[in-house]
């Protein structure tokens, strides 16, 4: 009966207002079987950071559209690096040119899903590349 | 135990993880839960229950800053639905309350009910219990009320507050939920809105007729949420509730209660978890269930004779 879900925390960082995209991700991925914890528009790194370990997430998902995810991405991860949880599998998606794509995964950001992604790519890159241990 | 120690030192991540432990009934989580149990016993826990959007979330925010300008620390349980098509669940509860994760006295948690019927988390006493030895001086356990998960929520709290709206229908709403017999403090949220005042005098007047009424003169307040508007007079409730349960000797009653339920709950999950996993173990249910699909057996005899083998 040891029902284990993975968690993902679909956030959105920084100063944009649109959050369908977030709320499609966050849709898809209960479908998928997972507990979305949805934190809301306007977060600082430092909310998005204390949530999840609040939380206790097995996944960081931010969503981002304004334009300042090379700042904003790696703060979260390093956040989360400084309060233990270098664990949890980071990913990112919105408008972001794919000339940034490698500097925030050499940031520590696993995956960026730009528009036109497919719901199921995203769940199936979570599904494969979470590190803790869930099932 | 080293989690333990740091989670009941205020270690925040400690914390979480304790309660994913329980929640998962990963190994582990027993041990740390017999070890955190002679700490317990602290808290005020307070369940607050409504239907969906009657604004729970936002007014147990404002409830809990109240309580932090009181030099207060607050544990927050927000229990969401879980899909019992699919599994998942998308917990939204913290939306109304963000800026309390950075408040160092303020730890919140989002549960799905992972498929229990009641509407509370199949953890959330565990979480309790933890959230209490870790020294929280109040709980907030907050969870959609519709029906029985509300008469499930007054079986782990203390002080349980119904929160209602205008306009969701008439009296008859109000007798047949059965929410009359769980509140302690009643709040109509949303009171700037048209109807408020007739809410309230059908609070009033389905109250008195309540034929066990004790001693506890049930608090109506009308509230405006985001206005702060009756916060400090349900803030004021809710410790007058709490110094009445202790003073009547309510308070023990009611954790007796409490416990008994607990225990119940927990011989029973762990009895059909046996079964389940003996049955499915032997290989030999799926034949009997043929059986009965075929009409060569019924139902009933099947469970009786899984029952005695199992019980002997």
């Amino acid at each position: 009966m040891t029902e284990k879900r993975i968690r993902v925390l679909v956030a959105k960082p920084g100063l944009d207002g649109h959050d369908r995209g977030a709320k499609v991700i966050a849709r898809a991925l209960r479908d998928a079987g997972m507990e979305v914890i949805y934190s809301g528009l306007r977060q600082t790194p430092e909310q998005i950071a204390a949530a999840a370990v609040q939380e206790d997430v097995d996944v960081v998902a931010m969503s981002l559209l304004s334009g300042a995810h090379n700042h904003l991405f790696p703060k979260v991860v390093q956040l989360l690096k400084e309060k233990g949880m270098d664990d949890v599998l980071v990913v990112g998606g919105g408008v972001i040119p794919d000339s940034d794509i490698p500097f925030l995964k050499e940031k520590g950001v696993s995956e960026i899903f730009t528009p036109g992604t497919p719901t199921s790519t995203v769940i199936e890159f979570i599904k494969n590349n979470v590190k803790k241990a869930v099932l | 135990m080293e989690i333990v120690d740091k989670a009941r030192q205020g270690d925040r991540r400690a914390i979480a993880r304790l309660i994913s432990l329980s929640e998962n009934e990963e190994p582990g989580a027993g041990e740390a839960l017999k070890m955190m149990y002679p700490y317990t016993g602290n808290a005020h826990i307070v369940g607050i229950t409504g239907p969906p959007g009657s604004g729970k979330s936002t007014l147990t925010d404002k409830l809990v800053k109240e309580l932090r300008k009181r030099q207060k620390t607050v544990g927050i349980l927000a229990v969401d639905p879980t899909s019992p098509f699919t599994g998942g669940a998308i917990l939204g509860d913290r939306v109304r309350m963000s800026d309390l994760n950075l408040d160092p006295g303020v730890y919140i948690r989002s549960m799905g009910t992972r498929g229990r019927l009641g509407g509370l988390a199949k953890a959330t006493h565990f979480a309790v219990k933890i959230l209490d030895a870790c020294g929280f001086d109040y709980i907030f356990i907050e969870t959609v009320g519709v029906g029985q998960s509300e008469v499930d929520i007054v079986k782990t709290a203390d002080t349980t507050i119904v929160v209602t709206v205008p306009g969701l229908g008439d009296d008859i709403q109000a007798i047949k939920a059965g929410i009359l017999e769980i509140g302690d403090i009643f709040v109509v949220n949303k009171a700037d809105r048209d109807g408020a005042n007739r809410v309230v005098i059908e609070l009033e007047m389905m109250l008195e007729l309540n034929p066990n009424k004790p001693e506890w003169d049930f608090p109506i307040i009308m509230t405006v949420a985001p206005q702060n508007k009756g916060v400090m007079e349900t803030v004021d409730s809710i410790i007058k509730h709490y110094n009445y349960l202790n003073e009547s000797g309510e308070l023990l009653r009611r954790r007796r209660e409490r416990m008994r339920t607990e225990i119940f709950d927990l011989v029973t999950q762990q009895l059909t978890m046996h079964l389940t996993q003996k049955l499915a173990r032997e290989g030999r249910f799926e034949k009997e269930l043929d059986r009965v699909l075929n009409k060569i057996n019924d139902p009933y005899t099947l469970v009786k004779s899984i029952l005695e083998e199992t019980l002997r």
